[in-house]
Formats: structure tokens, sequence, C-alpha cells
């Protein structure tokens, strides 16, 4: 992988950085060019709230190369406070207490590690709120 | 647009093939089409493949194939939309034959995935999925179908046997198949007692990694009727995408493509569900199985988990399910899956279903469905007997 990649999506992934469309008020994560809803192109950069709610999850056991060290570990697909949803994991506690409607907050942390350039990727994950 | 019907098939048995590259596995599949057609030549082919690249290093895979077909100069493409590779080449054919630019069109599918590693192997499945948003989580393929399994449970109150129930019908099917990669029966407690893939979703679950290829010929009713051998008519062809990521849609326990794409080809056909008789549906997953029952609106929302309990999806069953034993026990070569599930309707339609799964009913209307991702896109193809 060449470090652009990693580094096209800080953003989102160090930021949090979401589009709101300025006609329809819909948000988008990532942000895109056009909206979805509204077909309107222009958006302001607006954060992401970094609370929500467990929608559905998973525990993965048997994970893709760069993840085999952590598993099995949680993925979540969380609803914040704004209506986004999005996919991270889900860390920071026993995997068997994860429950749909569980409270969430999202943290910066390591995501993963390229093998080959040995590139560090950063980004968000899913902690229990209380933690 | 002209009346197209499919009027051969042919297809390699699907499993671990090690023995076969991925253009030997195709050009049998093919050549096995083309003489069971009758046909003297094709016009065109369509290959459905979702990543030579990646699972053998090899693509501009029209050119290689036509070449290994030993024809020259034929205008050969290959198509992509991930696991519904397959539904999407025959669907170009049917285009292609339907608009009159070609008169005999060969739609294909291969894929060769056991060259690779398991791991590559997922890493090459998952990129049907959303790379940056859902891949990069650590997000796999069964992942992702058990997420929206965790979402149909705590909706509806799915349950394990439910899920375990589909595995266990589709095996009973492949038993019967002759190119089943896994054709043997299981039971409800091997599923249940299965390895744990991604929780709900056991390994038993999970359609396997499958070599294999499939290819079936298209042509005009007219030109059918002259070959004399037995053909069923093409009535019906959807095709719909939805959100690349699970994590953006509205509803997460439907599979809304593939609700769109049914809807288009029952339009087309002239017909509604309650006309077709049974279905190939891609089962990659348990509960996909059970999720596409209810989005094609065979069943209510949450009620299709409990017909397959009751066996009403079986080879015996009021509406027959996967006779062809489905991707679970058949097995899913992921291009070749959209073109087999035609050879199996072909097969029932015309009755040369072997091994005694030929549906007693004398089914008349067939309906598949394949889908890429975790339902990205969908193609709903209705077939009818001549």
């Amino acid at each position: 992988m060449y470090s652009a990649r990693d580094w096209r999506e800080y953003p989102r992934r160090y930021r949090l950085e979401a589009g709101k469309c300025k006609k329809c008020g819909k948000i988008l994560f990532p942000a895109r060019l056009i909206c979805p809803k509204c077909g309107a192109r222009e958006f302001e950069t607006e954060m992401l709230p970094d609370t929500g709610k467990v929608l559905t999850f998973t525990v993965i056991r048997t994970a893709p190369s760069q993840f085999t060290d952590i598993a099995p570990y949680a993925i979540a697909i969380a609803e914040l406070t704004n209506g986004v949803k999005l996919t991270a994991q889900l860390v920071d506690c026993d995997v068997n207490t994860v429950k749909v409607g569980m409270e969430v907050r999202i943290e910066f942390r390591r995501v993963q590690t390229d093998a080959y350039s040995g590139i560090l990727s950063y980004g968000y994950k899913f902690v229990p709120k209380w933690y | 647009m002209r009346d197209v019907a499919v009027v051969g098939v042919g297809m390699t048995k699907f499993g671990e093939i090690w023995d076969k590259s991925l253009r030997d596995l195709y050009v049998e599949a093919a050549l096995g089409a083309i003489e069971n057609s009758g046909v003297d030549h094709i016009d065109s082919m369509i290959v459905g493949c979702m990543s030579g690249g990646l699972f053998v290093g090899q693509e501009h895979l029209g050119s290689m194939l036509a070449d290994y077909l030993g024809i020259k100069n034929l205008p050969a493409s290959r198509v992509e939309s991930a696991c519904a590779s397959g539904g999407l080449a025959f669907r170009h054919a049917l285009i292609e034959v339907a608009s009159g630019m070609s008169d005999i069109v060969m739609a294909s599918g291969v894929e060769k995935m056991n060259d690779i590693s398991g791991d590559g192997a997922t890493y090459a499945l998952a990129t049907a999925a959303d790379q940056e948003y859902e891949v990069f989580h650590g997000a796999t393929f069964p992942g992702l179908y058990a997420l929206m399994a965790v979402a149909h449970i705590e909706k509806y109150g799915t349950t394990r046997d439910m899920l375990a129930a589909v595995a266990v019908k589709n095996h009973d099917n492949g038993a019967l198949n002759p190119n089943a990669q896994y054709p043997f029966k299981i039971t409800m407690d091997t599923v249940k007692s299965s390895v744990m893939i991604a929780d709900p979703l056991r390994i038993l679950d999970c359609s396997p990694i499958t070599d294999g290829a499939a290819a079936v010929i298209l042509t005009t009713v007219d030109i059918a009727k002259k070959l004399g051998k037995p053909y069923v008519k093409i009535t019906g062809s959807g095709h719909a995408t939805d959100t690349i990521a699970l994590h953006s849609r509205d509803d997460m326990t439907t599979i809304a493509s593939a609700t769109v794409a049914a809807d288009k080809a029952f339009k087309m056909a002239g017909k509604t569900i309650k006309d077709v008789d049974f279905a190939e549906v891609h089962d990659c997953f348990t509960i996909a199985e059970i999720m596409v029952m209810e989005s094609l609106g065979l069943y209510a929302p949450g009620k299709a988990g409990e017909a397959v309990l009751k066996g009403e999806t079986a080879l015996d069953g009021k509406f027959p399910i996967n006779t062809s034993g489905g991707l679970k026990s058949k097995g899913h070569p992921v291009g070749a899956t959209g073109v087999a599930q035609i050879v199996e309707i072909y097969k029932q339609l015309t009755g040369q279903a072997e091994n005694g799964r030929q549906l007693k009913s004398n089914p008349k209307v067939g309906l598949a469905q394949n889908m890429g991702g975790s339902g990205g896109s969908s193609l709903v193809h209705i077939l009818e007997v001549a």
C-alpha cells in the first residue's frame, strides 16, 4: 500500500469529518461529491458526534491475517446520535458481553498494520460508553 | 425485443479441482454447453468472473478463454459484479440476443478459488465489500452476513434451528447432485456444533471455497425450435444495485436489491411470485437464503425461517428452493454460481435433473436469484417451459 491511500482517509479516520448537505441537511460519512438523498453537490464539513448505540454486531473468530493477533474481536454497526451509521471494532470489553442497543463511544486507535509497507493505519473504534 | 431461449447447458464438477486450471475448467463447461445445445458456432460469449486477478493472477479473460475454446476473433467480454458476476453474464447475453445484435451467445462463469491460501481467498472475497469503511476495520464476508443475522434475530426472533435447517435442506438436495462439491447429507447437530466463524454463523452456515465453471447457450426461440433440443424461455430479467456498505442501508434485515430486481423481472414476465414453482437463490450463508425468501415476497418478513423448518422449501415441499444443493452444498465458485443456477433451472424445467432430485410437481416456472457482496447487487431471472 502506498501511503497516499492511508493519508487520504485522515479527515474521516482521524477527525471524524462528515459532509452535511447544504440543501437537505443529510449527513454523509464519508463525505461524498453528490448527495444520494437530494442530488445537491454542496456540503459543509461537520464532525461526527462520538456516541451512539449498537444496531447489530458479530464476533469475528476467523480473521484476516492483519487481525489474527486480536481475534476473536467484535465488529459492530452503531448509529450515532446524529443518525449516521458506521462499522468499526468494538473493543475494551469482553466480546461475550456485547449486545444490541449497547451504548458506545468512539475512540481513536491503531486499526491495522500493512504487511508490505509497514504503514500503521489509525482510525476509530467503538468502546463501551461507560468505559 | 426478440424472445430468447436457453437451449443447452454445461458445467464442471464443483470442488477443490487441483488438476484443472481456470482455463481448463472454463473450456470443459463451455464445450459441454455447446455440445448439449447442438449449435455449430457461437456469435459471442460473456464470461462472469469475480476476480481472476486476485485468485490466479489472470485478467483479460474474454480473450484468453475464447482462445482456449479454439475460437479466434470472437466478441468475448468479461463482466463482474462480485458473486453475482454469473447472473450478470446471463443478463448481458440475454440483452445481446434479445436486441438482435447476436443470434447465439454463450453466458458463462468461472472461478478458480483454491490456487491461493484461505487468507488470500478471504481477502479477494472481501473486495466485494467497502474496503475503506468495512474491510479496513476487520469485517469479513461471513462477518457482514453475521451482522445481518444478528439484526434479523433481534427483529424477528429467527432461531439457530432455522439457520441450520437451511444448510441441512440444501445438503439433502446436493447429495443428489453429481456436480456438487459436498454431495452428502448433514444433520442439525452437525451444523450447530461446527466451528464458529462469525457469531452466530458457523462453518456449516457458510458456502465453501470452490473451483468450477458453468455455461449456457442463449438463442432466439425461433432458432431454438430448429435445433430440436429441449429449451426453456427466458421471460424475465431484473438487475439492481444497493449501497456497497451494509451500514448505509435503512433496513439490514432485508435484501432490497433482490426485491427490486425481482419486481423488474416479474413485471417483464407479467408474473408474480405466486406464479413461480421453484427457485435457486443465493444461499452464500444460511441467513441469506432466509432473507432472500422474504425479499422476493415469497414469505412475509420474519416468516421464512419457520417455513424452512417445516420443510416447505424441501424437494417435496410446496416451493422447493435450491434443488441443486445451493451454494452451500453444490459449492460457490463465485463467478460461476449465477450461471450454475440457470443450469439447474433448465434441468428442472426440461425434466433432466439427475439422481432423483427432479421435481415431481412438473414445474413450469423457475426463478434464479444471484447476488453480489452483502446484497450490493442482485440479479433475478425467470425461466419458463417452452
